[in-house]
């Protein structure tokens, strides 16, 4: 057993990368191995053209920031941000000066003289990140910075340190599970799971082009169902022929990923074939969840397909019950075809 | 008596119903606390002999231990042993404690077992286990291995403080440090120390404290000119049975309650 196994990762310069999967997927493993905690076995860590493999933390220049915070209780809040510069030998003039800009960006310049203890949670994530990227590392890591925080401060925070990355440039490795975090954030995000990167893209091809099940399944909301590979070598569902850019030359099954914010209802004559897929199908369950309503719909008496429509005042002629008959529609450019590591027939 | 009927915790029982408790709570401190107290007005008798109540009192025992001295050589040398013990079990034990915690090893666990056998084991084989050694190194009577001894038996006690002071300690903020440009050395004592140093102290006047009271070992390894006042107290007390010992007894008292309670107040600091 490895935590991590061949992953094979760059990060550009100035990118914030996100790595992201479920616990226990050696995300955390791999950060900890790019700043240098724990030693591979065996491979690379290179640094521009430097290998560092063998270098201590201590001489990797990496900003670090964790999710316990991990600021100095016995310091104020500028002894904290003042620490690695300290450690540089920075003349006390340029050092006060670099702190207050680190202050200002993280928005606590009145805040220098307080104490850790007299902090929200909120501000102590601040200062964590102002003392990380104050001495300029080549690279900031983050370790799930965030997940201490309640949702809003949270949804807060994501933004601001977007803001914050964008202002300093720095390229930022950011570890999370949560995968609303990783597509707000990140210029790329690596999924990772069972120590190996399942796939490694933009937030938008992440979502909408996911290239394996496990990546379809763990970002967002989706429905998947099975193909059938005709003999002309193109795909279809229950006859409705699909189309897609993917190569199907190898013996493999075939799914339809359905996002349920994609699927409309709709009036059955209203419907194109050459432009929609249409699903006719039961409603099994409806749930009211504010801003949408989330239902699940049998199809082909077989498969589960859940969808989402507006609450607003023109949607409420929708409102459905259980076991109304209902046909739901979806839009050919929004069909993605992945291939299906087992048959799922539940 | 409305105090009686105010409930005495969330759990709704009266300070009432809980009297029973209280009494038997005061009972069984005052077991705890009397005999160690029945030597002080012993101590200020002016008795050829130990006797309670004292009928005539004085201060005549005090003067007695200070004009003694064969007493104050011994006094002297429990502090040195005391102090040396404290200086060398303080860092060692801290160490070992440190390590161990941090190296999240298989063993750690065992070897921390074994570093603690000194508290488990009865003093008394430790004592001739250490006597037929030292026989052999020539270590018997000397303050080098009545210092070595003591701080076998003050290492567990540095150990276990300082592992809980560890327990509570976020340990992420020695990576911090060390991400941040620190060596592991600089961060363990710019980082780490001062936030356990309430607990470093702590240790180290309990390690004091395990010396100054010690008297087993005491007994078997020191002797002569190196005796120490447990040692000469023992011996005194065999020998010749004299109100001296109440004297030197309620200054130990002193002394030790006062450390005790300076680790107290220590202990309660780094919350």
């Amino acid at each position: 057993m490895y935590a991590l196994d061949t992953v094979d990762l760059e990060v550009k310069s100035g990118e914030f990368l996100t790595l992201l999967g479920p616990s226990g997927s050696g995300k955390t493993t791999l950060l900890m191995a790019i700043a240098g905690f724990n030693r591979p076995d065996a491979g690379s860590i290179r640094f521009a053209d430097t290998e560092m493999i063998l270098t201590p933390p201590h001489k990797r220049d990496v900003g670090m920031v964790f999710q316990s915070y991990a600021l100095f209780p016995h310091m104020t809040v500028s002894e904290n941000i003042a620490f690695p510069l300290k450690l540089r030998n920075v003349e006390t003039k340029e050092k006060k000066q670099r702190v207050q800009e680190a202050l200002d960006t993280v928005q606590l310049s009145d805040l220098g003289n307080r104490n850790i203890d007299q902090l929200s949670g909120g501000q102590r994530q601040r200062v964590a990140l102002a003392r990380a990227f104050v001495f300029k590392p080549q690279i900031l890591l983050m370790d799930e910075p965030l997940s201490a925080l309640d949702k809003k401060l949270r949804e807060h925070m994501q933004i601001e340190l977007k803001r914050i990355h964008e202002q300093l440039g720095v390229t930022t490795v950011y570890v999370t599970h949560d995968q609303r975090e990783a597509l707000t954030m990140s210029d790329r995000i690596a999924v990772i799971n069972d120590g190996k990167i399942a796939q490694i893209d933009t937030p938008h091809a992440i979502y909408n082009q996911p290239s394996n099940q496990f990546v379809a399944d763990f970002i967002g909301e989706s429905s998947i169902l099975p193909l059938t590979l005709e003999a002309d070598n193109k795909l279809s569902f229950s006859g409705q022929n699909i189309r897609t850019d993917v190569n199907l030359n190898s013996a493999r099954q075939w799914g339809l990923l359905v996002r349920p914010e994609r699927l409309f209802v709709a009036d059955k004559n209203s419907l194109s074939i050459d432009e929609h897929l249409i699903f006719n199908g039961i409603v099994r369950d409806f749930v009211y969840q504010g801003e949408t309503a989330y239902a699940v719909a049998t199809i082909n008496q077989s498969y589960e397909l859940a969808f989402r429509f507006g609450t607003d005042a023109s949607s409420t002629e929708h409102m459905m019950q259980t076991g109304d008959e209902i046909t739901l529609g979806l839009n050919r450019h929004d069909t993605t075809v992945i291939p299906l590591e087992q048959i799922d027939q539940s | 008596m409305s105090w009686l009927k105010k409930s005495a915790s969330d759990t709704q029982i009266t300070h009432g119903r809980r009297l029973w408790l209280y009494a038997s709570a005061a009972i069984i401190m005052l077991l705890l606390v009397i005999p160690t107290l029945i030597v002080i007005p012993m101590s200020f008798s002016d008795s050829q002999y130990l006797e309670f109540p004292p009928s005539n009192w004085s201060m005549r025992w005090y003067y007695e231990y200070f004009e003694s001295a064969r007493w104050m050589r011994a006094t002297a040398t429990s502090f040195q042993v005391g102090f040396l013990t404290m200086i060398l079990a303080t860092p060692l034990g801290t160490m070992a404690a440190y390590a161990l915690f941090v190296s999240g090893h298989k063993l750690a666990r065992v070897v921390f077992t074994f570093l603690i056998t000194p508290m488990i084991v009865p003093v008394i084989l430790i004592a001739i286990g250490i006597f037929y050694a030292y026989g052999k190194a020539g270590l018997n009577n000397t303050i080098p291995g009545l210092v070595l001894a003591h701080t076998v038996l003050a290492i567990p006690l540095v150990m276990i403080v300082i592992t809980a002071a560890l327990r509570t300690y976020d340990l992420n903020q020695e990576r911090v440090a060390r991400s941040l440009g620190a060596t592991r050395t600089k961060a363990f004592f710019v980082i780490t120390l001062p936030q356990i140093k309430f607990s470093v102290v702590t240790s180290a006047l309990l390690s004091f404290l395990t010396s100054f009271d010690e008297v087993i070992v005491a007994i078997f390894v020191s002797g002569g000119s190196n005796a120490t006042l447990t040692k000469h107290m023992f011996a005194a007390l065999r020998d010749y049975i004299d109100p001296t010992i109440a004297s030197i007894s309620t200054l130990m008292i002193l002394i030790s309650t006062t450390l005790l309670l300076a680790t107290q107040i220590f202990g309660s600091k780094e919350k």
